[in-house]
């Protein structure tokens, strides 16, 4: 064991799927800064594999540089391209192309120990990367300790519950409901994702805003309702509304 | 195995290398062998503080560059057994601080002292992130006032999250806070924050209050810690903190205004 150097191993990683219907990069521009925008923090540096499976027309010339350079502009790192029609303009630049997903999903099978047979102008070492993509619930993110002014925590497709305070200029968001079993100081927003159903409970409302599915509400007026209080929020038509809990 | 203990802030000017050199010198008295380091390079204070300015001839940079080692830069002090100064350097900048070299000087210094206070610079930068990285415990300095306070909430963010122990999953750095500047009559006007205030905000254990003193300046100036002045409310005051850190119960004193004497009135004394 002791006189290897490494070991090949095959693994099952969750990784984020973009999933390209169309390609022209004004476009695709906007729509992935207006997807960022919603959560910096937790898009940067983020692999992900840009899936062509559902592309209306395959890449061509220099598209997949375009469409690379502005994935890595937006702080993405892309992987790996999926699926698709193998062409030079994607051979071109660079990134490993794999299989598309139902074969992915159906065909799990471990990876040959031996070498696999060569290929044209093979690379030397194969690393197999089998991508799963399912939608499954996800738990909820749970946080014991204080959020203090600065932090960001995001539950992404979840709720977020917090069993301690949320300073003074932290922030705690999720695209689900928020729960928070101390002192809100800093800013809660909830259904990020346009969850108009989403609500934020806390035990102690002091926030310096609130906000569901973009709808918000800042201390000036939380301060009339309820504050210091235990207090829900939901969304009623395009207003927030607070009630006792 | 040495206690790393950083002393911090966020904010500058509340007392953190006060709080340092009476700690670090209240830590010594207490029999433990106590090195204080001065991470705020290019604004080197603490030496001034300790009263030992004259005797720098290494600094932390040089021992990090390998230019000295850590026996020719340490500075021992004069009234004190048991108590050394890592003085900062004046003519480098935060860069000159790597990871690598603090965590070496570090490990060295953990081989002979009980103790290591880390004296961190103002900021959330670099050298205020290198000061707290390696901490087991933390005293966050703060001034009962609201920016004091949200400074201390965003610096206790970070070692939570930013420190060593938190990168690895280890048990979190332990946080004391220590209250500084406390003036219980200004409290009670309603023009500072109270110790209760402050607590409820920030939510860590209480470790020390220290109270508004002359006697705080006046050591300053004269370069000898405020602990050593037992005669002042601030000097026993960082006593008391001292004892708590080591694991003692006490009462916290000096947060009630405090009725003058009709001599103390007659001669304006505090």
């Amino acid at each position: 064991m002791s006189d290897l150097s490494f070991q090949l191993k095959g693994s099952v990683v969750s990784i984020i799927i973009l999933e390209l219907y169309q390609f022209t990069p004004a476009g695709f521009a906007d729509q992935l800064r207006a997807k960022i925008d919603q959560a910096p923090q937790f898009f940067a540096q983020s692999p992900v594999v840009i899936s062509l499976e559902k592309l209306n027309a395959p890449l061509a010339d220099d598209e997949p540089s375009q469409l690379l350079a502005l994935c890595r502009e937006f702080g993405l790192q892309p992987m790996a391209f999926r699926g698709g029609e193998v062409n030079d303009a994607i051979r071109a630049c660079g990134l490993p192309q794999l299989p598309s997903s139902s074969r992915a999903d159906s065909e799990l099978q471990m990876p040959a120990p031996v070498a696999p047979a060569p290929q044209q102008a093979a690379p030397e070492v194969v690393v197999k990367t089998v991508v799963e993509e399912r939608v499954v619930q996800r738990p909820a993110k749970i946080i014991e300790r204080p959020v203090r002014s600065g932090q960001q925590v995001y539950a992404e497709g979840a709720d977020l519950i917090i069993l301690s305070q949320v300073s003074e200029g932290a922030e705690v968001i999720a695209d689900g409901n928020i729960h928070i079993y101390g002192p809100l100081r800093g800013r809660a927003l909830a259904g990020v994702k346009g969850d108009q159903q989403a609500r934020i409970f806390c035990q102690h409302m002091a926030a310096e805003l609130v906000s569901i599915a973009g709808n918000f509400m800042l201390s000036d007026s939380l301060r009339k309702q309820l504050w210091q209080q235990p207090a829900q929020v939901a969304l009623n038509g395009d207003s927030l509304h607070l009630k006792t809990l | 195995m040495a206690k790393i203990i950083v002393v911090t802030s966020g904010k500058g000017g509340v007392g953190k290398t006060t709080s340092s050199a009476a700690i670090a010198t209240g830590l010594a008295l207490s029999g433990f062998k106590t090195v204080v380091i001065d991470f705020d390079v290019g604004l080197r204070n603490l030496d001034l503080i300790m009263g030992c300015e004259r005797r720098v001839v290494y600094d932390f940079v040089n021992v990090i560059k390998q230019e000295a080692t850590l026996n020719q830069a340490l500075i021992k002090d004069k009234r004190t057994s048991d108590l050394y100064i890592l003085p900062a350097s004046q003519t480098r900048d935060k860069d000159a601080l790597t990871q690598e070299g603090v965590e070496a000087v570090l490990n060295e210094l953990a081989e002979t002292f009980d103790y290591i206070i880390c004296d961190s610079p103002a900021g959330i930068e670099k050298g205020a992130q290198m000061a707290l990285y390696f901490a087991d415990a933390a005293i966050v300095v703060t001034n009962p006032e609201v920016s004091s306070v949200r400074d201390s909430d965003r610096i206790l963010g970070i070692l939570q999250s930013k420190s060593r122990r938190a990168e690895r999953g280890e048990a979190p750095v332990e946080e004391h806070l220590l209250l500084t500047r406390y003036n219980p009559e200004r409290v009670q006007a309603g023009e500072m924050l109270s110790v209760a205030d402050v607590e409820e905000i920030l939510a860590i254990p209480l470790l020390g209050v220290i109270p508004e003193s002359e006697a705080v300046l006046k050591a300053s100036n004269q370069g000898t810690p405020v602990i050593l002045d037992q005669a002042s409310e601030a000097g026993q005051a960082y006593q008391d903190a001292v004892q708590r850190l080591l694991g003692g119960q006490l009462e916290h004193r000096f947060l009630e205004v405090q009725k003058k004497g009709f001599f103390q009135r007659l001669l304006g004394a505090k």
